[in-house]
């Protein structure tokens, strides 16, 4: 398989309400990428969007719909799609573009619009209930957090108060995030004392709904050493799916994050991802996931990440950073584009270019991660210098 | 090159720039509604329901009791085998203490949802469905519960014609 | 196998629907083209400075070469008839009681054009080629929506 480098990356301020369209954002951060690996349109081969639930932007054919903000005038184009998870399968999607052979350059744009939908964004995910066994009991997204949330906890024996421990963590590091959604710090109080929405979640347990883009530019050994003083390479990748059939699996690990993420080892030669691993940016929707992920990428033993977060090790200065950009939790939640977000923090951080968020030392290895569908889909990068 | 980007792009709205008409919008409604087919596993769930049983079918290339009942194995890939009526029995897997709703209108009286693992069924094999008759302080994950049913003649070949699922006493030992 | 239903009273379907609906921004490039139809009953274009393509609605950007675009302008809303059909049914296929014509308008000194509605004219006296122009709701009713065009009507 041909060798595949980041060469360039971008992203939109993520936003409550963007006045921009979403073809806008995704132009403003797919030409952000491109400037910055030096290169113009004509250079790219083919391109791959990424958008999570038409429902949100409210545009079926989101893929047609952000085709020209994404580059994709008469150019070989494919939209993926895997939910929450697809702001890391998109540039998996674009590795495999390259490392087939087939291109040479890709950009890969990720998009979300949320703020379109109302009376809120929640209610574009009701039909993913079941609609005869499930959605007739009146549910809503949050059920499925709280429900593995709750799972999650009591399995371990987890307070509320060590999960808190990650909002605060990921709110104050998104503090440093130019393009950072919420710009507060918060304590473990503010958190437990926010509004309970479905017990054991508050609202500051949750991500805010957001609005915005993000874009990478991948591209083939030989182009990236010509284009490139400082490439990033995709050392691992791997992706895994469990049974759609949700109330038959145990919800308190995520058992396809680990596929996922043994594959990507595998891939990368990583026999030790504890120690061969430098920076981590697992999906972070609701701040228990934080944990849950870590778990399930094999960085520490199950019911430990607590723990972990407890002693500061996950801290930007700590042994092991995670969410050194503030994650979903502080920066946003524009689904697709929050997880494509994490792959360009990566990128920043290994290049040393991740200004007042740069994790001491010199890292050259870092994991991101996402999850999505129903509960049930791990998609794991691993990047490195 | 984060460091080096002194301008990002993305221009923020507030909900006053909306309703103050200070930037343009256009609203609109999909006009789209559904009638999805329960299908030949999910139709005959229903009709038991309506009968008050709940049923499942099992698969005999790896031998489990698979709740809600499906004509396919998604784990062997090959036809399930027979029908098995289980228990309305069952125990609490997790639950949540739901104060909003799917458009996140705040409830007065909050929803007990839960996964419920039920008698009779494989190991694991849960099914979402509500709690009642306990108060939400009380519930806890391992609590026994019973399908609370619908009288007959109200009962409309649906999931909820389970009103909800209550605790029962422990069995001793 | 798989079993079959026999007995048409056992066949179920379960009715809903998404009970949401969308408030969309018209975006950055979109709010001078509306705010044009709005306050000035004029069309706005604007130029590729990198390639020289002309749009009109304006965009943003260039999809071909990735350049912001400049050079916004009004345009009177005038054109001519590049295609067009005529509806005899609506959205849920039920028969219209007048049939509705729709046209792809290109407008004159644009490289684009509008989707809209033809009016003042009988549907057997439209051509491809037909001059037309916007005829505009009156100031105080328009909104900044593709509406505040009544229709396009030809010119005499």
């Amino acid at each position: 398989m041909a060798k595949v480098a980041v060469v360039g990356a971008g992203m939109t301020r993520f936003v409550r309400r963007a006045q921009e369209t979403g073809r806008e954002l995704a132009w403003q951060a797919a030409r952000m990428a491109l400037d910055s690996a030096g290169l113009t349109l004509k250079d790219v081969d083919a391109v791959v969007i990424g958008s999570a639930p038409d429902a949100f932007d409210g545009v079926h054919m989101k893929g047609e719909y952000l085709s020209d903000g994404s580059g994709a005038w008469h150019k070989p184009c494919i939209r993926c799609f895997v939910g929450g998870a697809t702001g890391v399968f998109a540039p998996i999607q674009g590795w495999y573009h390259i490392a087939s052979g087939q291109f040479d350059t890709v950009l890969v744009v990720c998009e979300e619009k949320m703020s379109s939908t109302y009376p809120h964004p929640q209610g574009a995910f009701i039909t993913i209930f079941d609609h005869t066994t499930e959605r007739a009991l009146g549910p809503n997204l949050l059920w499925i957090f709280a429900l593995e949330m709750n799972r999650y906890m009591t399995v371990h024996g987890i307070t509320k108060e060590e999960i808190a421990l990650v909002a605060v963590k990921n709110k104050k590091n998104a503090l440093d995030h130019p393009c950072s959604q919420l710009q507060e710090e918060v304590t473990v109080e503010d958190v437990l004392n926010s509004e309970l929405l479905a017990w054991p979640v508050n609202r500051l347990d949750v991500s805010p709904a957001s609005d915005g883009a993000a874009a990478v530019v991948m591209c083939a050994e030989h182009v990236a050493k010509r284009v490139s003083e400082r490439p990033v390479w995709v050392e691992g990748v791997g992706w895994h799916l469990d049974t759609a059939y949700w109330t038959n699996r145990d919800l308190y690990y995520p058992r396809y994050v680990e596929y996922a993420a043994r594959m990507a080892y595998e891939m990368a030669g990583i026999r030790e991802p504890r120690k061969e691993i430098h920076i981590v940016e697992p999906y972070d929707p609701f701040d228990y996931k934080e944990l849950h992920h870590l778990e399930g990428l094999l960085l520490c033993k199950r019911g430990e990440a607590a723990r972990l977060t407890a002693d500061g090790v996950t801290q930007r200065d700590g042994d092991l950073p995670v969410c050194p950009s503030g994650g979903l939790l502080g920066v946003g939640n524009p689904i697709a584009a929050a997880g494509l977000m994490k792959v360009c923090e990566l990128f920043w951080q290994l290049r040393g270019e991740a200004g007042k968020r740069q994790v001491p030392g010199t890292p050259r290895r870092g994991l991101a991660q996402a999850w999505g569908d129903l509960m049930q889909v791990g998609t794991v990068i691993i990047l490195g210098v | 090159m984060s460091v080096n980007i002194k301008e990002w792009p993305g221009t923020a709205l507030g909900s006053k720039d909306l309703e103050e008409g200070r930037v343009l919008t256009v609203r609109h409604r999909v006009r789209a509604e559904y009638a999805w087919d329960a299908g030949v596993a999910i139709g005959r769930y229903l009709r038991e329901l309506k009968a008050g049983r709940l049923i499942a079918r099992r698969c005999r290339g790896c031998d489990r009791i698979l709740l809600p009942p499906r004509m396919f194995c998604e784990e062997c890939f090959r036809p399930t085998d027979e029908w098995v009526y289980v228990q309305d029995t069952g125990t609490v897997n997790t639950f949540s203490v739901c104060y909003v709703r799917w458009d996140v209108a705040r409830l007065t009286e909050p929803q007990l949802p839960a996964v419920i693992h039920v008698d009779g069924a494989s190991p694991g094999m849960g099914i979402m469905h509500l709690l009642g008759e306990v108060r939400p302080e009380d519930v806890r994950i391992g609590m026994r519960v019973k399908a609370v049913w619908k009288q007959v003649e109200e009962r409309e070949g649906a999931i909820t014609d389970i009103r909800y699922w209550k605790p029962i006493a422990e069995e001793v030992g | 196998m798989l079993e079959r239903i026999t007995n048409p009273e056992e066949v179920r379907t379960w009715s809903g629907a998404v009970p949401i609906e969308h408030v969309y921004t018209v975006g950055v490039a979109g709010e001078v083209f509306f705010r044009a139809i709005k306050d000035r009953g004029r069309l706005v274009a604007c130029v590729c400075p990198d390639c020289g393509t002309d749009y009109l609605p304006p965009r943003l950007y260039c999809e071909r070469c990735f350049a912001k675009t400049a050079d916004y302008r009004d345009l009177e809303a005038r054109g001519t008839v590049h295609t067009f059909t005529v509806a005899h049914f609506d959205l849920d296929g039920r028969r219209l009681a007048t049939p509705e014509l729709y046209a792809f308008v290109r407008i004159n000194g644009s490289g684009g054009g509008i989707v809209h509605r033809l009016g003042e004219v009988a549907a057997s006296d439209v051509y491809i080629g037909m001059e037309v122009e916007a005829v505009f709701l009156p100031p105080a009713r328009r909104t900044g929506s593709i509406l505040d065009i009544a229709y396009f009507k030809p010119v005499v």
